[in-house]
Formats: structure tokens, sequence, C-alpha cells
């Protein structure tokens, strides 16, 4: 029943876009597509801006989201181990999203595309809407994307983009096997009760959480060939999509100080603190 | 020697490594590789440990391929390396090998000015030559911090049109005060420097704004990469570094992640390491620089700094404040800065002579009680710590320059040593040798010069010129803070410079520090919480990070100097004039005080390396891409 649906929406795009979906189904032409963030690095402070609109980013290092890293390092695996030709990395930001599209080839990608939003950050709704553009063009057969930004946390891209697409989806992966000729991805998943298992057809979205692999260290030989490598840019207006602003970020503000704790002489005092000031009781 | 085990173990060169093949102190080996034409120099030291010793005479030399780098790896497994190395050409060992026609070990403002003028004479005489620079840091400018009152001269030279060019330097000094602090007071002294024409700045900034333009004009720059090894040809001439192998686990083991160094070849290698750079002094003590022209040994200072947003009434851009006096002693050599930059911060922090005699003294804590002074706290207070940081520098001056060229390469910046003391400036000079080192090498490459014109002309320009004649301020200060003082003054406006004489430094820093029973431990005031703070605060404030699972970067020649000698007679200097509590004596099983090394707080600054009593700390440089992450210092 999945599968007839599926096979009728495969030949409504067919028809709606002229393509057709040859490389999502073949495993040796299999394509994986990594998306990749550009977020401030975990390893710096950060701080709000004085005027508390947001998060200060100029003069700050940035670099590629850890669980995009080890999106990328999972795809470049799964085309070490022949189950895809090609992995490419696509990168929706600004222009300096460039470096981190470097160090994606850097680590291994074949490939890497940058859709130029302009400089305001782009929302996981929007960043869905381009990427199932760049899906309808591209047709890899699998998606694989961090579980969510260090910087924003919303968790929403991979499963917004498999709503649009309507792909299966295997979110916080653990772990992941691909079985070529079935064209189905076993997917272990963390969630809050332990391991869950899924099966998905593919093509499918799959986000990754921290346990799943340790992202390889780009090596100096290939950041260097990386250099030369030529990064294909596109704009939202070129891929026909529309971005929208649906949220309005109001305030920023630092969570409040920690005010220092206070020791109680008895029993009574906590009662009657926690009572009346801290308003618990 | 080797051949006959090279044949027993032949058999086992295809066996992937899970067993720990590394000795931990893996990084240490480079002594042999890059001293291996001089094994002098090492033997000074004393090296019980029987893992060493192995490693002390070199295998045949026709064995190998034209670069000889020994892998630093334990016996089995080098003999592994050397059956796989005759199929090799180039690369030592299993180790990929890149050529560059100029390398550069250094993203700062020496090794960008050397790229940079290298880079410009190939554009104006129409040759082409490939240089790299490398930098240990995450980025460029991340390991750079500086007061920092910028004297343009050398930047006036190499980019004219920067004032054009979006240079971050836009804060000109508009007020210059020198003041002698009491506890409670301070009085206003005549300020001994002239900063007329001087910018207030930020050089990690400045730095990345010259990478930028190095980058421009062709220079290819590597951050995250750690050059931990100097290559040598058979000649014992320098023909590259390598990097370190990155990914390997703290027992030694090769984590998932290992991938194996690379080597960077280099007709003509620079240096550009900053103070008490790791490769250079391997350098130094190898080819004997340092006594090849009668210098002496550097001095070093620590300075500790932060960088705060202060309340917007208080901030005067371009304000420029040193003080001299508390909360230093009469026979501690320091003093501390001021600078007010723009954007509502400033640079404030305390430089302490490295020559200081009391065991107990704690820069780090000397440094946040100089802060609750009633002249200096109210402009803090109300206001934030943005960045926190420390690096040693170089006072030897004049003094102590080393020859600063090897057959292959040279020595550029303060790893060499060219801070002008009475300026507390290095920046413009540094600067100024990397671009001497860049023509030489330009010439050398081009034109069949020699890396010794680097020399020649270094002693022919301003540098050489500015440092003789600050060459006495320093040493005066080996008498006492008031001879200091009162000398400077004479130095300055009476004799300045063409006195007969050149003072001598006193002892080498690490040699000066007193056993601890001449002096009584001091009590430093807890740290506020709002305008002084303790180290893991300020450490998180440095952005350093460094990746938990590899080995220490920070060895000791003999592990038990640390509970013999370092503990009891000089109670553990290391645990307090490290800036970021790498070092702590924590109590044992058996109660028993021990040495405990958090090598992941580094902040890079070579203390220990130069303070250690007994020379025992030795620094070198951890995986790339460690360290701290300075922005604005």
């Amino acid at each position: 029943m999945q599968k007839r649906g599926r096979e009728e929406e495969r030949e409504r795009s067919e028809a709606k876009t002229g393509h057709r979906l040859v490389g999502a189904r073949s495993g040796s032409e299999m394509k994986v597509m990594v998306a990749v963030k550009r977020v401030v690095d975990y390893a710096v402070k950060i701080r709000v801006k004085p005027d508390k609109s947001g998060v200060e980013t100029s003069n700050v290092k940035m670099s590629m989201n850890p669980f995009c890293e080890i999106a990328l390092e999972e795809a470049l695996r799964i085309r070490e181990a022949g189950t895809a030709a090609e992995v490419v990395a696509v990168s929706v930001g600004p222009a300096q999203c460039v470096d981190t599209l470097r160090t994606a080839l850097a680590m291994g990608a074949d490939r890497a595309i940058h859709v130029d939003a302009g400089a305001a950050p782009v929302l996981p709704l929007s960043v869905a809407k381009i990427l199932k553009a760049l899906v309808q063009v591209e047709q890899p057969g699998l998606l694989i994307l961090g579980k969510q930004a260090i910087d924003d946390d919303c968790n929403q891209t991979g499963q917004m983009i498999a709503g649009l697409l309507r792909w299966p989806q295997g979110t916080f992966a653990s772990k992941v096997v691909l079985d070529k000729e079935k064209q189905v991805a076993t997917v272990e998943r963390e969630v809050d009760g332990g391991i869950e298992t899924l099966s998905l057809d593919l093509p499918a979205v799959i986000t990754t959480d921290l346990r799943l692999n340790q992202p390889r260290y780009a090596t100096l030989p290939n950041i260097m060939k990386a250099k030369s490598k030529v990064i294909k840019k596109v704009t939202p207006a070129e891929l026909n999509v529309e971005l929208k602003p649906d949220l309005e970020v109001v305030q920023v503000a630092e969570p409040p100080k920690r005010k220092a704790g206070v020791i109680v002489s008895s029993v009574d005092e906590l009662i009657h603190k926690l009572k009346n000031e801290a308003r618990i009781l | 020697m080797y051949r006959s085990a090279l044949s027993a173990i032949t058999s086992k060169s295809r066996r992937p490594l899970r067993s720990p093949f590394f000795s931990p102190f893996r990084a240490e080996t480079p002594i042999i590789s890059s001293v291996s034409p001089y094994p002098g120099p090492e033997s000074r030291l004393p090296i019980p440990s029987n893992r060493f010793s192995s490693f002390r005479d070199p295998p045949s030399r026709a064995s190998f391929a034209p670069s000889i780098c020994f892998p630093d790896w334990s016996p089995g497994l080098r003999r592994r390396v050397v059956s796989r190395t005759r199929g090799l050409c180039g690369g030592s060992g299993d180790r990929e090998s890149l050529e560059y026609d100029v390398v550069i070990v250094g993203a700062g403002p020496a090794g960008l000015s050397a790229a940079i003028r290298l880079k410009q004479m190939c554009l104006e005489r129409n040759a082409d030559l490939s240089v790299c620079v490398l930098e240990k840091g995450p980025e460029v400018g991340a390991h750079i911090i500086s007061g920092n009152v910028f004297e343009p001269r050398a930047l006036d030279e190499l980019i004219p049109q920067w004032r054009h060019e979006g240079a971050p330097i836009e804060v000109p000094v508009s007020s210059d005060k020198f003041w002698l602090l009491t506890e409670n007071h301070s009085l206003q002294l005549p300020s001994p420097f002239d900063n007329k024409g001087n910018y207030v700045i930020s050089l990690s900034q400045l730095v990345r704004w010259m990478a930028m333009k190095a980058e421009e004009v062709g220079v290819e720059i590597y951050p995250g990469f750690a050059a931990s090894e100097i290559l040598y040809d058979e000649n014992h001439r320098v023909i590259g570094v390598a990097t370190n192998d990155m990914g390997v686990a703290k027992d030694g083991s090769k984590r998932e992640t290992f991938q194996r160094g690379v080597e960077l070849k280099g007709r003509v290698t620079l240096l550009a390491e900053g103070c008490r750079g790791s490769l250079s002094e391997k350098m130094i003590r190898a080819h004997k620089l340092r006594e090849k022209v009668q210098g002496q040994h550097q001095t070093y200072a620590l300075g500790i700094k932060e960088v705060w947003e202060i309340e917007e009434g208080k901030h005067k851009p371009g304000s420029v404040l040193h003080t001299v006096g508390w909360p230093l002693d009469m026979k501690t050599y320091g003093g501390s800065f001021l600078y007010h930059m723009s954007n509502r911060q400033i640079a404030i922090g305390l430089v302490i002579a490295l020559n200081y005699h009391n065991p107990y003294l704690n820069p780090y804590d000397e440094f946040q009680k100089f802060k609750h002074h009633p002249a200096i706290k109210p402009l803090l207070m109300g206001g934030t710590v943005l960045e926190y940081g420390a690096r040693t520098l170089n006072e030897g001056g004049f003094q102590s320059i080393p020859y600063s060229v090897v057959p292959g390469g040279a020595i550029i910046g303060c790893s060499a040593g060219f801070l002008d003391v009475p300026k507390i400036k290095g920046t413009h000079t540094a600067m100024k040798s990397g671009m001497l080192a860049g023509e030489a090498a330009f010439r050398t490459l081009v034109e069949g010069a020699t890396m010794e014109t680097y020399w020649d002309n270094l002693k022919k320009s301003w540098i050489w010129e500015d440092l003789k004649r600050a060459r006495n301020y320093r040493p005066a200060f080996k008498y006492g803070l008031i001879p200091g003082l009162a000398f400077s003054a004479l130095e300055r406006y009476v004799f300045r410079g063409r006195l007969p004489l050149t003072l001598k430094h006193g002892k080498p820093d690490h040699e000066a520090t007193d056993i601890a029973s001449l002096h009584a431990p001091i009590q430093y005031p807890k740290p506020d919480g709002q305008i002084s703070f303790d180290v893991p605060t300020s450490l998180y404030r440095s952005n350093t990070n460094h990746e938990h699972d590899q080995p220490a970067h920070l060895h000791l020649r003999d592990s038990t100097v640390p509970e013999l000698v370092n503990l009891p007679l000089y109670a553990g200097p290391e645990s307090r004039y490290c800036p970021a509590r790498v070092y702590e004596y924590t109590p044992d099983e058996n109660h028993r005080l021990k040495l405990h090394i958090n090598a992941q707080n580094c902040l890079h600054c070579k203390a220990c390396d130069i303070k250690d009593p007994r020379q025992n700390i030795k620094w070198t440089v951890p995986e790339g891409g460690g360290g701290p992450g300075y922005t604005i210092m």
C-alpha cells in the first residue's frame, strides 16, 4: 500500500520536473546528500549582544556543526562501504558557508553546493523547503543531517524535510546499516526509553546523534585539494523557493544569574522558606 | 643492528595496530630526530628513562631515503616502518610529503609578514614561489595575545595602504600615563614611553586581517596543524617540518580517527612560533645559535591579560596606562598595563618577569589582587570580562639575540627574541624581522643568495639600532626597582644607549627561584566573582579546548623530580606560576602529594618550560587545533 502511494508520487514528480528518478532506485548510482550548517564553534564561550537581538557572532570562531560532522562522516563511511557512489554536501547560509563546505570537501565529500540565502539566519522550515528543491534536482537515495544545530537547538529540519518529501525518517540515529539490494536502511534510534530499531525504505531521511561515529580529521593534503574543488552556488530564487520568515526573534537574554544558596538552621525554617519565599508548597 | 631485527619482524609489518605500540611519550622522541646530527646538547640533561636511551644511537643512514626523519614510535614499530621506507621516495616511513618553496611555522605577525613580503617580491619580479604557513591554533589569531599598543612602523613598510584596506587599527593613543602604585595610592610619574603615532589594537584581530591579506596574494595558510618535528637531510640541512600525528589516544594507541602526520618540505623553512617556540628552542640548542654570537640566555616574563567590556562613561578610547610597584615587591620586575580599545573594551594585564625569587609567588593571583587597587577597581565595576589569556614574552633584548640562521632555515620574530623591553613592544620588530627573512628567502631561492643575508640585513636594520639603544634598561633592574627606575631615567634622558658598556642579565629565570624555606607563603585574597575570579572561571573565558583523548603534551624528563625536588625544595612552584592550573599537587591513596598534570587546560604560554627549577618540564606541541581560542586579545 505504501509502495503504491510512492510509485504514484514518483510518476507525479517525474511529470512535474521532467527528471526520471533513476538514482533513487539503483544502489550502484546512489547519491547521499548531507546538509551541513555553519555555527559558532562549540568551544567558544558565547555572549548575548548588548541590544539583546541575538548572540554575538562577529569575531567569533565558526565551524561545522558537530552533528553535521557526524552526518558527513556517516555518509563517507556509506560511500566507502560501496553502498553509495557519491556524497554531496549542501549548506544554506551566507557567503562564509563556503569555508564549511571546504571542510566537508576536505573530509571527503565529492561535491558541494552552497545555497546563498543572504546574511539573515535561515529558519528550519525554509531550510527544509530549500533542501526539498535540491533533493528533487539531485535525486539522492539518502539524506543525512545532524539532529540539531548547536546554535538554535531546533531539532526540526530533518523531520520537516521528511514530511515535505513524504520520505521515511530515522532521527537520533546511533547506528545506520544500509542494505543495497533491498534498498532498506536499518536505523537504531536513541529514544528516551532506550534504543528503537526502525527499518526505512530508501529514499529516506536520517538525522544523526552523538554516538553514531567519530568524525575523521581532515588531513592537510585533502584540505589542499579541497581548495581547488568547485563549489556550486545557487540561490533560493533559482530553486523556486520563497524564503518567508515565519518566526521573529523578539529577544535573546542571558539566563538569570544563579542566586547564592541559603543555609537554613532547621526543618521548620526550610518549610517556612519553601512556603513563603519560594512558594513551592 | 636494526637490519637483523628487520627480517625478524617484516612478517608483522602488515598487522593492524591495536596494542599500544606507541610509547606515551611518543612526541618526546623528536629530540632525537631533529637533533640527530648533534647528539651533544641533549646529553646535558639527565635522561634516566630507558625508553629514551634506546633511541640514542641512530641507525645507519644508508637504509633511509634522503629525508632522515625518524618517526617517533617505539623500537618495534620503527623497525616496521624502516622495512617499508625502501619502497617510498620522498616521505620517510608512511608519511605523505608535500613540497613548497617556503614553509613557515606560525601564522603570527612575523610569519605572516615574511609570507606577505615574499609574495610581494614575487609579484614585483614576476617569480612564482609557493609559500605555506602552518598554524597550530584552530584558526589564525586563536593563539595571538598581546597588550597591544602598536607601532605601525613595520606595517607602513609592508602594507603602506593599510589605513584604506580595513585594517583593524582604528584607535590612536590619546593619553599615556605612568603610575607608581602602593597598596592604597597611586603616584603619577612622567611617562617613559612615547606613544605618539601608535594605536591601541587587538593583535589577534590584526593578525587575522594580515592572514586575509596574505591569502589575497596567494599564501596558503593551514590552521589546525602543529609542526612537531624539524626535518633534516643527510647534510644536516633543514629541509622542512612535519606535523604531528592526530588521533592518538592517551595511552599512545591509535584511535579510530588516527591520521599520520604530514611532511612539509621547504627549500627555506622559517620558524615563527613566538616566544620560546618548541621547535625554535630545539634548533637554537642543536645548532648552538647563542654561542655563535656570544649571546646570553634569553630572559622572560609572564603576561596575564583580560579583556573587559566596561560601562560607557568610564571608557576613553586610546587611553594608555602603565603601572609599576604594588602588588609586586621591590625585587620583582614587572608592571601592569591598561589600554582602552574600541567598543567599550579595555585590555588589562599584569606582566611579571620570570626571574622572580619567591617560589610562593602566584602571578595569576597577583593580577587578580592588582585589579582591586582603589585606582583600578572603579573602572572595572559594572563591567564584564570577555576573554582571558596568558603568554610569556621575551625580555632578553639585544644581549639574548641568537644567531638566527641555520642551513636551510631561519628563526624570526619572538622565537629569536626582538622585543623592545623599555617600549614593551615586540610586534613591530617581529614583523620587520619577518619581512627581512622573506626578502632573504626570495633572494636565496631566486637570485642564488644565502639566508645569511637575513642576518646581515637584520644587523643593518632599525631593529638592531632600536634594540641596541634599549639594551641596558632591563638588566639594570637586577639591582632592584628603585635603582632600575633611576637608571632607566638616566638612560632615557641622558645616555640614550650610548654608554660604552652592556649590562649583562642575571641568572637564567629557572635558576633565580630561591628555595621555599627562604620565603613565607603568600596569602592571596579570595576572588570575589566580580572583579577577581578563580582560575576555572578565567580558563573558561579563554575558550581553551584540547582533544581529551590524546597523550599529555607536557613531558617530564624525569618523572620523579616533581616529588623529589620541586615539592620539597621549592614548594611546587609550577602549581603557582601556571596561569591555567595545569599542575596540581593532589594527595594520592597514601596521602602523599603527587603531581597531576591537567594538560587540557594548557594555554600554550610556555611558562613551565621556562621556569621549572630543574628544567624538567618540556612543553611539546599537542595535536593541532587545540589550545586557547583568542579573538580579541
